[in-house]
């Protein structure tokens, strides 16, 4: 494999003096072993690289991509920039390029995981199988090794490697499915056994549920519910492009949370995954988003930082110049409660493992429709009563996790990964909430 | 680029495979947005490289490279095979493949105007012109864009193929954001996410982004102060055609696809509510209901020649007369079910993608009405149209979709404009209810370019042609 600073070195070496220039090569391996009725029925790996080139011409600014890195292809991306640059017109928001700056000392990575084969991967899934003891199954183990290399015309450089492994799957009866994932930086962390024990488990415990009146009901939600209401409120509020557009929710200063939740965005947690740095070169540092329920930042790009007299805090994304920045690595503090002691502390709700297909109705006030999925408990007093049928949501993300509204936090923070519909991985604990609005059932 | 592509073919069934293909592909996608009427972006893409697939016993095994040079060819042709040989620890029943006819074949979609070829200095000016428009209109925020793609891929399989695709796609959108106290509102145009198709950029033409920019500015606006959607338990629905394309894409097209009826997306897209046995049987909608998935439309965004499997494009009866008769499927989907042949409905997003079960064109056929006698036709209902959210749960049954904007219809005239509409419901007992069907001269293939399917993610190009329709007693004005 090239080098991927070669790559952008040689980039870099075409573009005329006095023309601003950034160069970001990624390459690595990505595989994925999927199983579906019990059985691996797609299982891919593909050598990945992509050569992201980024021009501005005297305030005229055009991006080019190629996958290819013969010396003809790179001058071909090159002049295609540049022919495009001198095309368009100036664009008064170009921040400039990021200027020098040392990233933080992180390195998520796992020999091991960055070379996994596919027996690897189907050892974990074969264990998943297995422990569900006569369920059918589905469900992925994948694995990722990545290099990223960052270099642009101000002197900026930067290089950067990540490992990811992920195994997710449920388990299923004639009449529930239950399910359970795990995310790390290293694949040996990974017990299918155990994931699969506890898609049965949920499975089984889930099977023959009976309806329930929709209506407000108290939840305990699982880190997964968590991380998606968490990427709602980074892609709709946290993003600047969001504040600068007069769309956000966000109020810096203000009690917005309760004031049990604390959230930032930190690449170095020891749970976290990624590298420490932007798509444009800016280093990532811990990010404080909610300090003990009040509203302290949102993140920039460099385009949102100039447009709003701010700094980048290192949130760009691979093509996000139009849709603005996104954490990738929120944290949201843990509580003191195992998850079984929030659930005793119910007077009348729900035990909710995932959510599905959740999209948002009011972007302002974050109001989200979506359903349940892979297991529901109605819980009274404390108890488990039994499990009910899935049921649609229309909840406003903001007000759940308002001032009052948590009634605790879990121990269990947890690496999720997937976390922004594809993007990034939080770390996150299991939530107590006041009220969730159920607004039907799934059978109408 | 054949030859790549055989070579691939022949190392991955020299080390094993029953069955093998590639293809090769060079996809160039450009697009370019404004917001306020500046330029903000400019992007060329170019991805080329190989992928092969592999059959050894019940798994599928797929690699792909950016390398295209015979020895990286052989590389991951015999890599697929290793990996599909992994598969087997984890068995199931061997998969079979339905016949398909072999062929040696080139195909190209029609294009008047090379969209590539058209000045990016023009295309600027009508973005930047366009968004300036909806400014001085009353718009806090807009924003346009356009995407094109030029694809070429050559394909072989071990059973004798050879067939080369060259599909130029391209189209644009525009949206109008208004922000008032405590709420924004958004208007689009033609769509939520525009309108796309198999065709030159005489497509984009065809919009007239220029002359719809003002009236949805004003309109996003307008909705600021418009009452909100009023709440029922059962009222009469029209939808126009743009949501509708929705509708169908979600409640229908997910829910026919083969993969998910056999449990293949069982722990991510989800299942089916669809169940094999009631094929031929299954009372879907109203006898008004006609829907097929047929990749020949031209200019549809869902068209090819070929799939990714080559069977040739053809159209496929899902919905007749209301009864549910077909679904979206592939070789090996078709094999399992025991259906006779290939749906032709498989496909992968670029190089490094392992092709899978795709809508084509799924689309319902029109009636004998028009919109405007939908509404003379109703005493109390609501008109709503833009798709604004979408949620459906994992068996594609229970559906609440949101949009941009809606109207009252009280004694066959459309009446007030109504923000924040919703409805809801259930597939069949909704498709049951439907009672008109816009005619022929309503008829719009609407394109979709953003549908998700897979792991590792996959984003596929699939088209809705669409009518309005009227729906009876459907729960509106659902409020969080």
């Amino acid at each position: 494999m090239t080098a991927p600073m070669d790559v952008c070195e040689r980039v870099l070496e075409l573009v005329d003096d006095g023309v601003e220039a950034e160069v970001r090569v990624t390459a690595g391996t990505e595989a994925l072993t999927r199983f579906a009725t019990g059985f691996i029925h797609q299982n891919v790996a593909d050598e990945a690289r992509l050569v992201h080139l980024r021009v501005v011409v005297d305030g005229r600014v055009a991006e080019a991509t190629t996958t290819q890195v013969s010396d003809d292809a790179l001058g071909r991306l090159v002049r295609s920039a540049l022919d495009a640059a001198a095309l368009q017109p100036v664009d008064p928001g170009w921040p400039g390029l990021a200027p020098v700056a040392s990233p933080p000392d992180i390195d998520h990575w796992d020999d091991a995981t960055a070379s996994a084969d596919p027996a690897a991967r189907a050892e974990r899934v074969g264990a998943f199988v297995k422990a569900a003891d006569g369920l059918e199954t589905a469900g992925f183990c994948s694995t990722e090794g990545l290099h990223v290399a960052f270099a642009n015309s101000a002197g900026q450089r930067l290089t950067g490697r990540t490992t990811s492994a992920q195994l997710d799957g449920i388990a299923r009866t004639g009449t529930s499915d239950g399910s359970d994932r795990a995310t790390s930086v290293r694949l040996a962390d990974l017990d299918g056994a155990a994931a699969g024990r506890e898609a049965s488990r949920r499975a089984r415990e889930a099977a023959d549920a009976t309806d329930l009146e929709p209506g407000s009901y108290e939840v305990v939600l699982s880190p997964s519910c968590v991380v998606n209401v968490l990427a709602f409120l980074a892609i709709y509020g946290f993003n600047a492009r969001a504040v600068e557009e007069g769309r956000s929710f966000t109020r810096i200063g203000e009690a917005q949370f309760d004031r049990s939740i604390s959230l930032a965005d930190d690449v170095a947690h020891p749970l976290a995954a990624g590298i420490g740095f932007d798509a444009e070169g800016t280093p990532k540092r811990r990010h404080q988003l909610v300090e003990r329920g009040v509203t302290t930042a949102v993140v920039h790009d460099r385009r949102t930082a100039k447009a709003l007299g701010a700094e980048s805090t290192g949130h760009a994304v691979p093509g996000g110049g139009a849709f603005g920045a996104l954490p990738a690595n929120l944290v949201l503090d843990a509580g003191v409660a195992a998850p079984d002691e929030l659930v005793v502390n119910i007077g009348r709700g729900l035990l909710v493992t995932d959510f599905w297909y959740t999209r948002v109705l009011d972007p302002r006030t974050i109001v989200v429709t979506g359903l349940t999925r892979n297991g529901v408990w109605l819980v009274e007093d404390g108890r488990i009563v039994r499990p009910v049928t899935n049921l649609r949501f229309t909840q406003s993300f903001v007000e759940a996790l308002g001032p009052g509204a948590v009634k605790g936090v879990g121990s269990d923070q947890t690496l999720v990964g997937g976390a922004t519909f594809g993007f990034g991985a939080y770390v996150v604990p299991s939530l107590h909430l006041a009220a969730w609005n159920f607004t039907g059932g799934a059978k109408g | 680029m054949f030859e790549y592509a055989e070579a691939a073919v022949e190392a991955a069934i020299a080390a094993g495979a029953r069955y093998a293909d590639a293809r090769v592909m060079d996809r160039r996608h450009e697009s370019m947005a404004a917001r306020n009427g500046e330029i903000e972006g400019l992007t060329q893409e170019q991805s080329v490289g190989i992928g092969v697939r592999a059959l050894i016993g019940s798994g599928w095994g797929f690699a792909s490279t950016a390398d295209l040079d015979t020895d990286a060819a052989r590389r991951v042709g015999a890599e697929a095979a290793a990996i599909a040989r992994a598969s087997a620890s984890v068995p199931g029943a061997d998969l079979e493949l339905t016949p398909v006819e072999v062929r040696q074949d080139s195909w190209a979609n029609e294009v008047r105007e090379d969209p590539l070829a058209v000045p990016l200095a023009e295309k600027g000016d009508m973005l930047a012109t366009v968004t300036r428009t909806m400014k001085d209109h009353g718009a806090d925020t807009a924003n346009a864009g356009y995407d094109i793609w030029d694809t070429t891929k050559w394909l072989v399989s071990s059973e004798g193929h050879r067939i080369d695709q060259h599909i130029v796609e391209c189209g644009a959108r525009m949206d109008a954001t208004a922000n008032g106290e405590t709420e924004t509102q958004r208007r689009s145009y033609p769509g939520i996410r525009g309108q796309y198709g198999t065709r030159g950029w005489e497509l984009v033409r065809e919009l007239d982004l220029p002359g719809n920019s003002a009236r949805i500015a004003e309109e996003a606006r307008a909705l600021l102060t418009a009452p909100e959607c009023p709440s029922h338990d059962a009222i009469d629905l029209i939808i126009g055609s743009e949501q509708m394309a929705l509708q169908i894409h979600e409640s229908v097209g997910h829910a026919v696809e083969l993969d998910r009826i056999l449990g293949w997306e069982a722990a991510f897209a989800g299942t089916s509510w669809l169940d094999l046995a009631q094929l031929g049987s299954l009372r879907f909608g109203s006898d008004l209901m006609n829907v097929t998935a047929d990749a020949t439309l031209p200019g549809a965004l869902g068209s090819f020649g070929y799939d990714d499997e080559g069977t040739p494009a053809h159209p496929v009866d899902i919905v007749k007369d209301g009864i549910w008769v077909g679904t979206l499927s592939g070789r090996d989907s078709a094999a399992l079910a025991g259906i006779n042949e290939s749906g032709g409905a498989v496909r992968g997003d670029g190089y490094n993608r392992l092709p899978m079960v795709r809508m084509t064109n799924v689309g319902l056929l029109p009636g004998d009405s028009s919109l405007e006698e939908m509404i003379a036709a109703t005493e109390d209902g609501i008109l709503v149209d833009t798709n604004r959210s979408w949620s459906i749960d994992d068996k594609r049954l229970n559906f609440q979709f949101g949009c941009e904007i809606g109207w009252e219809i009280k004694n066959g005239k459309r009446g007030r404009m109504i923000k924040n509409p919703t409805y809801t419901g259930i597939g069949p007992n909704f498709w049951q209810s439907l009672d008109m069907l816009g005619n022929e001269s309503e008829w719009t293939f609407w394109g979709t370019p953003n549908c998700g399917k897979g792991q590792p993610g996959q984003i596929g190009h699939t088209g809705h042609p669409s009518v309005p329709c009227r729906f009876r007693s459907v729960r509106v004005g659902v409020r969080g």
